[in-house]
Formats: structure tokens, C-alpha cells, sequence
């Protein structure tokens, strides 16, 4: 599955691992409640690490653990869920993370634009012939009235 | 006024680039009914009862000659040669095709307009004082603090998808006429214990189905702290706000379930944590203020005697100027409101002729400025006292100074059954019915200082709430029925209207009107306004009378 990473379409190396399967090899992400629980025994994992939020999480109850998470997954139920757009920007401007966020789920190509300017700098489109679009788009605006994250 | 730059302009132009692109592809199939509407709300379109609506921003409205020669192009070329006045200072048009909205986007741009977060769960138009730089009582201007929150609303990436619509309105001045302590959040310009100008802070209030007072959330906001404040209050509603019902979405709902109290260290606590490094800085406010420096008055405007003669020689002038003219702050100049309540003519709109007419006046009369007022009237901020004679036998032709302004028949009124697909009544023609009632204007000034405000259905766009009177049209059983409430009020001692008792027939409503009026007139003490008469009797008298035959 491809994916788009710093506005470059890239082959995705992570796999998301379901509430209740076992941890498999390579690079996994898992929710934020499995996180909480078995942090740990993933920690132990020789991959990469990776947490889904979802937008009823809280990014501070991961906040102490980002130098070992990698990837954070913002999952959307829908577009017009906004809390999310919040999440990357405390991830990036309070918690100065620095590794990949990442758009996923029932999101718009046309939001893109927004989330690239919030923190979220990987992108796995809904459709994956979307990923075209999604590229064009990161490039909607050339200015902007007010400062955020980029 | 405040002019675009190459950044202002750059992005309206590449917002009806997108907006182009979103709706060749909705055309085309390729984008779903769900996310093309959120796209287009964002573009202020709605999908109607018999048309898509198209809803302009009048930035604080504030608007000038050329783009009123625009409007009237847009509702000839586009439209059924008319527009709509709203209260929040828009502009709407009621018959505009899908597929031509991208052009009339992009003629719009073309005089520095547009329609972007018109509707749709965000950030909306900013409103202020339609007096705004001129009245008496302003302790200062707003009109630039309303520009740089414009421009921080305006594509702001990260409060876009909000639980609901969120509206923020400015005043600067003793009286607040921009009814601030119904938005979501409210800004008072005040003048601290050390003589410093800042703002007092409301939040939560709103209309609708919940009508809620504004509460103070923070008394005193030195303005180089405006903009870390609103985001600190946003990034708390967006975070926490409720999105698993939309009638309890707005944030007036958050500070209900979470107290006062609780919101405002929430609040406070964001803040402390981003304000540093945000500041607005002195020289981009006094960049802003200058953008809207004074016209050049002319010195000696008061010296003319014609203006005081003129009143003496025709009572219907004097009339005009009475209700329909407003104190300035320079001397030998007053501000004019336009009323658009002619009778017989629907509430709010006006014609491409109209139009045109009224930037060439605003031209000759007024320097080009043109103002929307929440009462869906226009002002002429600043006109030369010695110019009020031939500018009202103008507007007389033109249908437009009837002298009307703040009585009874100056009535808000949304679109109503008629256009809009949310109502569930009428409210146009019950309007035209009342005015007929209403025909002879000596009573109509007899009467005095009385707000009605009528709205079609419970989202309340009129504002019937907080009217002196409010109609609000009901759906019983498929009929169109009116709750009538009395001594609500949108000004600084805010309050919401008591239910008078259950809804009436539509044929009953004018016969209500009238038969309230009618206790006023026989009650009242001396110069007793209706507001004050309710707020010392109650509504009591009011409701034995309008049910004495049930």
C-alpha cells in the first residue's frame, strides 16, 4: 500500500495491529487504550512503534511517551470531526514531537491543506486512487492569514 | 475602509480556484452530497427550497460604492434582480445556479469580497457597531480589531471542523449596538482603573432554540493578548465541545455543562501556556487603525443654517431627520440610515436599481462608504448636514426613507416558508400584513422605540428572542402558528422575552400586534418606551388582553 510522506508518494511499511491480535514483527501501530495497557511488552518489540488517536483521546496521555512512539495515526470517524486537527497541533507545538503523524480514515483530500498546516505530514488516503489529489492539494493556499505549526 | 493587499487578494483568488474545482467534481460525480455540502457551506451556499442561497460577507459591514455596483450586477446577471440584508451584516442572494456560483465567487473577489465561512460549523462573518467611528459614545473604534480577527478566522486550519457554528462580534462604545453578548464570544472595548483600552470578554451566548446571555470571562484583555485569547477559547470548544447532538453544540452548551467557573481555568490555563511570543504588536494595530482613519471632514459643516431651516419649512424632512438621521461625532455631520421596511416591500432586500442608486448616493454623499446594519437597514455614516435635504428627497424616490428606523415597523425578519427549506412559517407576508395594520405613521411614532423581530422557524435568524416582540413561527399539525414573547432585548441589559401564552393562528397575529400596541398605548406612564412598560408590568395585561376570547 502507498501512501504520501513529506509530499512524496512512499510504499507504507506499518501495519496496524487490531485490539485483541497478537504483535507481529516490523513496524506497528496500535490504539491509544492498547498503548496504555501492554506499553511495556511493546516497548520490547523490535519494530517501530505507532499509536492510533482517535478523537475523544487525549494526545497528553501520550505526551511522556513520545520519544518511543514514532508514528501517530490520526483515525477519522469523519471529516467533519475537527478535534483531530487540535490533536496535531498540541503533538507538535506543546509536545514538540518530531516523528510521523499521519491523516486516516473518513477524511476529505480537500482537508489536507489544513492538516498539513496543523503538524500532519503523512497522509493514507481513503481511496488510494486519491493519492494524486491529495498531493495537488497539499499545495491549495500560497499564503495564509494566521501562524500555526508550518 | 481597510483595503486588500497582495496577500488578502491572493487568497480569495485561490479560494475560488478551489471552490471551482470542488464543484466541477460534485458536478462530475466524483465528490459526495456529505462532502460537497460541508465544502459549500464553507463558500457560504446552501441548498434551498427552491434554489441554492448564496450568503456574501459584509466584513463587520462595512462595504463601498464598487462593491455595491458589483451586488447590483450580481443580482441582474445572476439573480432575480434583487438581494437580501441579513442580521449579521451579510448579503444574500436567494436564486443563484450551482454551477454559476464559481463565476459570481469570482466576480466578488474582483471588488474584495467574499463568501468564505459564511456558513457551516466555523468561524463566521465578525459583526460590529454599524456606527462604528462615528457615534458619540465610542470609547474606540472596533473596526480594526474586527479586521485582524477577521483575517485570523478566515482559513484558520485548525478551528474549521468546529461541533457548530461560532460567531464573535465587537463594540466599542457605551451602547452596544452589535447585540455582543449574544455570540459565542463578545468583545467590549473598555477603559481599564489606569485609563488603558482593552476588552471585556463574553462568552456563551447565542440565539436559536437556547437563547443564552453571554457571561464574562475575562474583564479585562490588554488587545496585544486579543488573538492568543480567542485561540486559547477555541482550541477549548473545539477539544471539548459537544459533537454527539448538534442542538447542543455550540459553546454555549460547553459553559452550561461545565460552569462558568470550570470553562474559565480551562481556558485561562491554554492561554498562559500560548500567549507568549503572540502578541499582536503596537505597530500592526496602528498599521490596522490607520487603514480605517476618518474621512476628510469638511471644517465648517456646522456653519450651514440651511439644515436647521429646512426642518422648520417641511415637517416630513424633520420627520425623516428625527428617526431616520443619528448624532455624530463631528460636528455638522450626522449618519443616515436607509430604511429598508418600506411597506410592501419584503424586509431586508433590496433591487439592483437600488442598488446602483445607493452607490452613486454614498458616492456623492457619503465617500464611497456603504454600512449593514443588524436591523437589515444601510447607513451613510457621514453625511454633511447641509446635504441631508437633497439626500432625502432622493432616498424618497428611491422608496428608501421611510421614516421608520426603531419603531415598530422596522421589523428583522428572515426569508421565512417563502425561500428558506429550515422554516416552518411564514414570516414575509405576516410581516406585509402588520405593516398594512400599521399604516398611519403618526401612531407608528407614537408608539416609539419598539423592536419587533419575526422569525420562520426555531433557529431564530431574526432574532425573535431578544425583540421587544418576537414572533416565532410554529408548525402545528402542518398549519403555520406564532409564539409570541414580549421585553426581550439585545442591548447592553440583555434579556431574553417571556412566552406570552400558546402560539396563534396566522389570520391572528396582525389582530395580537395590534391589540398589544393598544394596552401600550393605554397603560404607559409619560414617556414610558414598550421595554420599560413590559419590564415594570409584566406580561400579564399584555396576555388577558390578546386571549380575552379563548
Amino acid at each position: 500500500m502507498q501512501i504520501i510522506k513529506d509530499k512524496k508518494i512512499i510504499d507504507d511499511t506499518w501495519s496496524y495491529i487490531a485490539e485483541d491480535a497478537e504483535p507481529k514483527g516490523g513496524d506497528i501501530s496500535v490504539s491509544l487504550a492498547r498503548w496504555k495497557k501492554d506499553k511495556q511488552q511493546l516497548l520490547k518489540s523490535s519494530g517501530k512503534l505507532g499509536v492510533r488517536i482517535r478523537p475523544a483521546d487525549s494526545v497528553e496521555e501520550i505526551a511522556a511517551d513520545l520519544e518511543h512512539i514514532q508514528l501517530v495515526e490520526l483515525d477519522f470517524p469523519s471529516f467533519a470531526d475537527g478535534r483531530l486537527f487540535s490533536h496535531a497541533w498540541l503533538l507538535r507545538s506543546r509536545y514538540n514531537y518530531q516523528g510521523e503523524i499521519r491523516a486516516t480514515g473518513h477524511y476529505m483530500p480537500d482537508q489536507v491543506y489544513y492538516l498539513s498546516r496543523v503538524g500532519v505530514n503523512a497522509f493514507n488516503p481513503e481511496k488510494a486512487e486519491h493519492l494524486p489529489l491529495v498531493l495537488s492539494h497539499l499545495n491549495d493556499f500560497t499564503v495564509n492569514y494566521q501562524s500555526s505549526v508550518n | 475602509m481597510y483595503q486588500y493587499n497582495e496577500v488578502d487578494q491572493t487568497l480569495v483568488n485561490e479560494r475560488v480556484a478551489q471552490f471551482r474545482r470542488q464543484t466541477e467534481q460534485f458536478l462530475k460525480g466524483e465528490m459526495s452530497d456529505d462532502q460537497f455540502r460541508a465544502l459549500r457551506l464553507r463558500n457560504g451556499l446552501y441548498i434551498q427550497t427552491h434554489a441554492p442561497m448564496l450568503r456574501i460577507a459584509g466584513p463587520y459591514g462595512l462595504l463601498n460604492s464598487k462593491q455595491f455596483r458589483k451586488l447590483a450586477h450580481i443580482a441582474r446577471t445572476y439573480d432575480k434582480n434583487y438581494c437580501h440584508f441579513t442580521t449579521r451584516q451579510n448579503i444574500q442572494f436567494n436564486w443563484p445556479k450551482l454551477e454559476e456560483v464559481p463565476d459570481i465567487l469570482a466576480e466578488l473577489a474582483s471588488v474584495q469580497m467574499h463568501a468564505i465561512q459564511t456558513s457551516g460549523s466555523c468561524m463566521r462573518n465578525t459583526t460590529s457597531d454599524h456606527l462604528a467611528g462615528v457615534c458619540i459614545d465610542e470609547i474606540e473604534d472596533p473596526r480594526p480589531y474586527c479586521e485582524i480577527i477577521r483575517q485570523w478566522t478566515t482559513l484558520h486550519p485548525e478551528f474549521d471542523y468546529l461541533p457548530r457554528k461560532f460567531k464573535i462580534a465587537v463594540s466599542g462604545a457605551l451602547h452596544d449596538r452589535a447585540a455582543t453578548q449574544f455570540h459565542d464570544i463578545g468583545l467590549h472595548l473598555v477603559k481599564n482603573d489606569a485609563g488603558e483600552v482593552g476588552f471585556k470578554v463574553f462568552v456563551g451566548g447565542g440565539l436559536g432554540r437556547t437563547p443564552i446571555i453571554g457571561q464574562v470571562i475575562r474583564p479585562f484583555l490588554e488587545k496585544k493578548h486579543l488573538l492568543s485569547y480567542l485561540e486559547a477559547i477555541l482550541r477549548i470548544y473545539n477539544l471539548h465541545g459537544r459533537r454527539d447532538n448538534m442542538y447542543k453544540a455550540r459553546i454555549k452548551i460547553l459553559v452550561k455543562e461545565s460552569g462558568l467557573e470550570q470553562f474559565t481555568e480551562a481556558v485561562e490555563k491554554e492561554w498562559l501556556m500560548i500567549r507568549a511570543g503572540r502578541e499582536l504588536s503596537a505597530d500592526r494595530i496602528a498599521a490596522m487603525i490607520a487603514q480605517f482613519s476618518p474621512p476628510a471632514y469638511e471644517k465648517h459643516a456646522a456653519q450651514d443654517t440651511s439644515f436647521a431651516e429646512r426642518q422648520l419649512q417641511d415637517k416630513a424632512f424633520a420627520t425623516w431627520v428625527k428617526y431616520n438621521t443619528a448624532e455624530h461625532r463631528v460636528p455638522g455631520y450626522r449618519a443616515v440610515f436607509l430604511s429598508l421596511k418600506a411597506p410592501g416591500s419584503p424586509p431586508g432586500d433590496m433591487s439592483d436599481t437600488q442598488l446602483d442608486a445607493v452607490a452613486d448616493l454614498a458616492d456623492q454623499y457619503s465617500f464611497g462608504e456603504i454600512r449593514i446594519t443588524h436591523r437589515q437597514n444601510l447607513i451613510f455614516a457621514d453625511v454633511k448636514q447641509a446635504d441631508l435635504f437633497p439626500l432625502w428627497q432622493k432616498l424618497d424616490t428611491l422608496k428608501l426613507a421611510t421614516p421608520n428606523i426603531g419603531t415598530v415597523t422596522d421589523m428583522i425578519c428572515c426569508p421565512g416558508l417563502d425561500f428558506c427549506s429550515l422554516a416552518n412559517a411564514g414570516s414575509i407576508g405576516v410581516a406585509r400584513e402588520i405593516n398594512e395594520a400599521l399604516d398611519d405613521i403618526d401612531y407608528i411614532h407614537d408608539i416609539g422605540d419598539l423592536k419587533i423581530n419575526m422569525s420562520g422557524c426555531m433557529n431564530g435568524c431574526a432574532h425573535q428572542s431578544v425583540g421587544h416582540i418576537g414572533i416565532l413561527g410554529v408548525d402545528k399539525k402542518g398549519a403555520e402558528w406564532y409564539q409570541l414573547t414580549l421585553g426581550g432585548s439585545s442591548e447592553n441589559e440583555a434579556a431574553i422575552g417571556e412566552r406570552l401564552g400558546p402560539a396563534v393562528a396566522k389570520d391572528q397575529v396582525t389582530k395580537a400586534i395590534t391589540t398589544i400596541l393598544d394596552v401600550y398605548i393605554k397603560q404607559r406612564l409619560d414617556d414610558e418606551s414598550f421595554l420599560e412598560m413590559v419590564n415594570r408590568v409584566g406580561i400579564t395585561p399584555f396576555k388577558e388582553q390578546v386571549y380575552a376570547d379563548y
